[in-house]
């Protein structure tokens, strides 16, 4: 039997071997693009001995290996190099744009939780009634369109026809309703689901039917006996969920104009502003890694099943 | 006699279907579109009308006229040849990989399957959207560029079905008596394991297409995919946003346009699993 100390530590290193090798392959898109690293860099006007010269200046003529040691020995110490399009620091760069983008994913994160486990919960206590199929439904119609076209029709609807708030921008607390309001609706469906299946798993314990027994009111069970042992696992789910809430977020700071890490990527990406576009990229994936490695771990902790399954089940 | 009347069977349970049904009148109503798209589109998606631009929908223009007073509905009409062009592109390269790999790792298992198998899960735990975007970053922005890049990041789920499948199929009687004859190792991955796995990889592809096209959209919607002045969705809604104030109908019909085909592809996936692989649904 593998104790939870090894599952542990063996997804530990998993993690980490992860994170090398996305940091290296972030670290190579400088080489696998077409051209010299070099022209990346400067501008079109410099000659090819002051390239030649800046290169050698820069460590470019260096063993590739070398370089990435250089390269994440710097991000190491905060240092994620300059800008090529506005020649200052990344991390600065960086550091004005987080506020915007955690904003918008952080108070998505908790609308999206305050609205999809009280419904999920309802759903399963009403299960196949109309308010169950209703809300399923319209979650997955929801789900099903792109999140693009949803933050469009909002526009249209709250901004162009009724005028009630602002279409783009950042300078006010209303500018971020409708952005919230598309990742929400369009991300709630999934947490939705997994609290209504959960829920009506926990249902069927033998606890809850001896906490009904007992005679406590609906609510109390509910909530204190069926809502508390759920939660525990949408709470891995939420972890998994952040991720592809920072990658939703580049598409609706795009359709609302709001100046956040998405935006950055995706303007540095059209300027190939290398240097940016491997800061952003390397900072995402690794949060992504970490949240994996968190929910991984508590459910492996919770669920003995899983660490078997990692070690093949067969020790 | 025989052979007919179990034709007649297949055909009656596909009618009954009703997922499938309606998935593929939708899907056939796209695919005419796109082949008429000359005959119908009332004029050239690229024709610029300049002193009729931002025209709300009228009897002359059905859904209105874009900021460059190009008509919307040809554009519209268009598009629907790039949607299925994506999903065709899209689906092979998807498919080739997934296989190739999936074929791989079940085959020859031990440190193929692990390297192969680290390589897929590196390309599951990252968001599609970032990883898409890093390949567009290499390769460039464009249309086949972005379809290359969402089927670099889509192949995965490809590759653990075949490989599942291969894993189970790999020590069967039929495949170690072709060993037994002196078959070569791809001949027996392609001649003996693959066609038995032909049905869940064709419930496989339709209904991973939606995502396809959806992935590719919204690379195109970022600026990323198809350059103006191809009829792109993506790239219409995308225009349809900068001018929304003037003309909200120009987000509105692409997206319409772009949610039908998708939910066409939905449907007919749904039906197809049932009818050819209905063990998948209680997986």
């Amino acid at each position: 039997m593998i104790t939870i100390k090894d599952y542990i530590i063996k997804r530990i290193l998993l993690g980490v071997l992860l994170v090398i090798v996305v940091s290296f392959l972030t670290f190579c898109l400088m080489y696998m693009m077409p051209g010299d690293p070099i022209d990346i860099i400067v501008d079109r006007k410099v000659s090819v001995e002051r390239k030649a010269e800046m290169a050698h200046e820069l460590g470019y003529d260096r063993p590739l290996i070398t370089q990435y040691f250089d390269w994440t020995n710097k991000i190491l110490h905060g240092d994620f190099g300059n800008s090529v399009r506005y020649k200052s620091k990344v991390t600065d760069l960086m550091l004005a744009r987080i506020p915007y983008s955690l904003k918008l994913c952080g108070w998505s994160m908790l609308w999206e939780l305050l609205l999809a486990i009280p419904l999920g919960l309802l759903c399963a206590v009403y299960k196949d009634k109309f308010f169950d199929r209703f809300t399923v439904n319209f979650s997955l119609f929801l789900t099903a369109i792109p999140s693009f076209w949803l933050g469009a029709l909002f526009i249209i609807a709250f901004g162009v026809k009724l005028k009630i708030l602002p279409i783009s921008g950042y300078a006010t607390a209303a500018h971020f309703i409708l952005p919230i309001a598309t990742t929400v609706l369009g991300g709630m469906g999934a947490t939705l689901r997994v609290t209504r299946s959960e829920v009506l798993d926990v249902l069927n314990e033998k606890y809850v039917t001896t906490a009904y027994a007992k005679g406590l009111p609906k609510k109390v069970v509910l909530v204190k006996h069926v809502l508390r042992n759920a939660l525990i696992l949408i709470t891995t789910l939420v972890f998994m969920s952040i991720p592809w809430l920072i990658s939703g977020a580049v598409i609706i700071e795009k359709i609302f104009g709001l100046p956040g890490m998405g935006n950055l990527l995706l303007n540095s990406i059209i300027v190939q502003d290398m240097p940016v576009v491997q800061a952003v990229l390397l900072l995402i994936t690794i949060l992504t890694v970490i949240c994996n490695l968190l929910s991984d771990i508590i459910m492996g902790i919770l669920d003995p099943r899983i660490r078997l399954s990692l070690s093949g089940g067969d020790n | 006699m025989e052979n007919n009347s179990k034709w007649k069977e297949t055909l009656n349970e596909c009618r009954k279907n009703k997922s499938f049904m309606i998935g593929l009148i939708i899907l056939i109503s796209i695919c005419l579109v796109a082949a008429l798209a000359g005959v119908i589109a009332p004029y050239d998606y690229a024709e610029q009308y300049v002193g009729e631009r931002f025209m709300a929908p009228c009897a002359k223009y059905p859904f209105g006229t874009d900021q460059l007073g190009r008509d919307m509905l040809s554009r519209v009409i268009y598009g629907s040849r790039t949607a299925l062009w994506v999903a065709f592109l899209g689906g092979s390269l998807e498919l080739i990989i997934g296989v190739v790999v999936g074929l791989l790792c079940g085959f020859f298992g031990k440190w193929v399957d692990k390297v192969l198998l680290f390589m897929t899960d590196v390309t599951w735990c990252i968001p599609g959207t970032i990883l898409a975007l890093a390949v567009v970053t290499i390769l460039g922005k464009g249309l086949t560029n972005s379809i290359i890049a969402i089927s670099l990041v889509a192949w995965a789920s490809y590759a653990r079905t075949v490989r599942a499948k291969t894993l189970s199929l790999r020590n069967m009687a039929f495949v170690e008596t072709g060993k037994a004859f002196g078959e070569s190792n791809v001949a027996l991955m392609f001649r003996y394991i693959l066609p038995n796995i032909v049905p869940s990889l064709i419930v496989l592809v339709s209904l991973n297409l939606p995502g396809t096209i959806m992935s590719t959209t919204t690379l195109s919607f970022l600026g990323l995919g198809s350059q103006p002045p191809s009829p792109d969705w993506g790239l219409a809604i995308s225009d349809g946003i900068s001018n929304i104030t003037r003309a909200p109908w120009l987000s509105l019909y692409p997206g319409l346009a772009l949610v039908y085909t998708t939910f066409g592809f939905n449907l007919l996936g749904e039906g197809l699993r049932d009818l050819l692989d209905p063990h998948m649904k209680s997986q």
